[in-house]
């Protein structure tokens, strides 16, 4: 079963959700699709078994040996990622989309594709399970192909070693990475928090996730930040027959968790916050549709 | 003019409520200001502002039409996307073209030696322009759900930037990929807002890193102090990266936040800090030679 924890809003608290869930009791597969900025091997020291390189996209390079200023290619790109500097083309790596285009035009055959291959995926083994994750290299395009990875090595562990549950930590937004880390999962658990921006990205989120037809669930974190908007988005989550999995207050104790390098549930069991969370949980685990 | 980019690696730090306040200050100063929202997929700033809707203008993408009366199905366009955006099945006759992977180059109508393929705009998403006392000054790039990536929206936006604009301040998206990127490459100064915990810092070492490789000058603004550790103004410390401004954590900036609300409308102390840190921004690095 794959539960992708996601938001729309970054910093909503998915990744401190992920963690806590993956260290309630039962044994996890986390895969952290966040590519673009992955922070739970933070907290759980993962023992590193693989190292895989991504290689994403490629970037056009000139060989000004072979260049002849023919400026051809600068009427080719649609990206505007070729220009006539000091009377010499260049190509901006930034504005270069890979698409081969100038280099198949060219008739001195003076640009080549070249490969970033600085991109990574890891997985190892953690106190409670196995875990996936990805680094995108900066500036790299977040085509969701790395978060297909992530999600494939997830699923190739979850065989092998027999653990059924896979937690995924999605990437905020609602792009192409959050689409690859929706595909084909049981269950969205989308965490919003009580301000304007988090309800009005939380309704963005959910045209998305509607088109997917899963289980959907909402939890609405730091919820006694504003306790009216928070009253305002289970309204809402009413009225479109979303279930509020749970709702979490804002807790000094989860950021002081995360600083020792734990989850809530691990360092602090036995507290309120701790306690709601694995109600929200089994809330999200056993309820059938 | 200058341009000044608000980022951060990690979501939710506090990008959107530094960008708005700075905005809002520069206005308060008479300063000629631009707010342009660049996290086109979730675009919040405007529900800090009172404006009013002044233009709009549709993000389009060409897309390719192939006419399969004239379509020999050779597959040289399918040899030449780049983006498996076009499937073909020579055999049956069977040529279809995969909008969502489609990035627009044109390399198939290039390819296209029968003149079989012409391209149409689709919708990627809207730059929408409004004002506030009657000038335009808000410019917010939002994209269409389901599309795959912001960032056409993003420059489109970008583009929009009236050149007398004394100071342009760029709500950037979240991350270090493409979107970021894009967004921070215009600007001539990029301000890091981060959050005193282990993520925070993790994700703003990343953001460093990325902005060293392009040249960007950078600093950084600590939101919600005290809540975390030491650890990111060590590292700001060590890495020599100028600390901007420390912004204490109170249960109250974030209620006020939730609701909408402007600091720099009630707390004038935090006003004048933001006001002297652009300021600063403002002598030494505007009039800067980069142009875009």
């Amino acid at each position: 079963m794959e539960i992708a924890v996601i938001s729309g809003k970054g910093g909503t608290g998915k990744s401190t959700i992920s963690a806590a869930f993956a260290t309630l009791n039962g044994k996890v597969i986390l895969a952290d699709c966040d590519v673009d900025a992955a922070n739970l091997y933070l907290l759980f020291n993962p023992s590193h078994k693989e190292e895989v390189i991504y290689i994403g996209g490629t970037k056009a390079e000139i060989d000004y040996s072979k260049c002849t200023n023919c400026r051809l290619c600068i009427g080719y790109c649609r990206f505007d990622a070729i220009t006539d500097a000091d009377d010499k083309v260049v190509i901006s790596e930034i504005l270069c989309d890979g698409c081969v285009l100038c280099s198949r035009i060219c008739p001195e055959k003076a640009i080549t594709m070249v490969a970033n291959e600085k991109s990574r995926m890891f997985s190892g083994s953690f106190s409670n399970g196995e875990i996936v994750y990805g680094r995108l290299s900066p500036g790299e395009e977040n085509t969701g192909k790395l978060v297909n990875m992530v999600r494939e090595k997830a699923k190739q562990l979850s065989r092998e070693t027999g653990i059924e549950t896979i937690i995924i930590d999605g990437p905020p937004g609602i792009g192409c990475p959050v689409i690859s880390s929706l595909t084909g999962t049981n269950k969205a658990v989308m965490v919003t928090e009580p301000t304007i921006s988090g309800l009005n990205d939380l309704k963005r989120i959910r045209v998305l996730v509607k088109k997917f037809k899963l289980e959907e669930y909402v939890i609405i974190n730091k919820s006694d930040l504003n306790d009216s908007m928070s009253s305002r988005i289970k309204k809402w989550c009413k009225e479109n027959g979303i279930t509020v999995a749970g709702t979490l207050p804002f807790d000094r104790e989860i950021v002081d968790a995360l600083v020792q390098g734990k989850s809530i549930t691990e360092l602090y069991p036995d507290s309120t916050t701790a306690k709601k969370i694995k109600k929200i949980w089994n809330k999200i685990i056993n309820q059938k549709r | 003019m200058i341009k000044i980019a608000i980022a951060s690696g990690k979501g939710g730090t506090g990008k959107t409520f530094i960008a708005t306040n700075i905005f809002n200050i520069l206005l308060q100063n008479n300063y000629a200001a631009m707010l342009v929202d660049c996290d086109a997929e979730e675009p919040n700033a405007l529900a800090f502002f009172k404006a009013q809707l002044t233009g709009k203008k549709e993000v389009t993408q060409q897309i390719p039409v192939i006419n399969t009366e004239i379509c020999n199905f050779c597959g040289k366009c399918h040899e030449y996307c780049n983006y498996n955006a076009i499937f073909i099945l020579p055999q049956m006759k069977i040529i279809k073209v995969i909008p969502d992977l489609c990035h627009g180059c044109g390399a198939c109508s290039v390819a296209c030696e029968f003149e079989a393929i012409t391209e149409e705009p689709v919708s990627l998403g809207q730059v929408t322009t409004y004002s506030l006392k009657n000038t335009d000054c808000i410019l917010e790039a939002r994209m269409n759900i389901g599309v795959m990536s912001p960032v056409s929206v993003i420059k489109a936006a970008i583009k929009q930037i009236n050149n007398k604009t004394d100071v342009a301040i760029l709500d950037a998206p979240p991350g270090t990929s493409c979107p970021f990127i894009q967004t921070v490459a215009t600007a001539d100064y990029v301000i890091l807002v981060t959050e005193p915990t282990p993520f925070g810092l993790s994700d703003l070492r990343q953001s460093v890193e990325t902005l060293k490789k392009i040249n960007k000058p950078c600093g950084v603004i600590i939101n919600r102090a005290g809540l975390g550790n030491n650890d990111v103004s060590n590292y700001l410390f060590q890495e020599k990266i100028p600390l901007l401004l420390e912004i204490q954590f109170k249960k109250e900036i974030a209620g006020l936040y939730s609701r909408g609300k402007l600091l720099s409308e009630s707390d004038s102390t935090f006003a004048e800090q933001l006001l002297t840190v652009v300021k600063n921004i403002i002598t030494s690095h505007g009039n800067s030679s980069h142009q875009r």
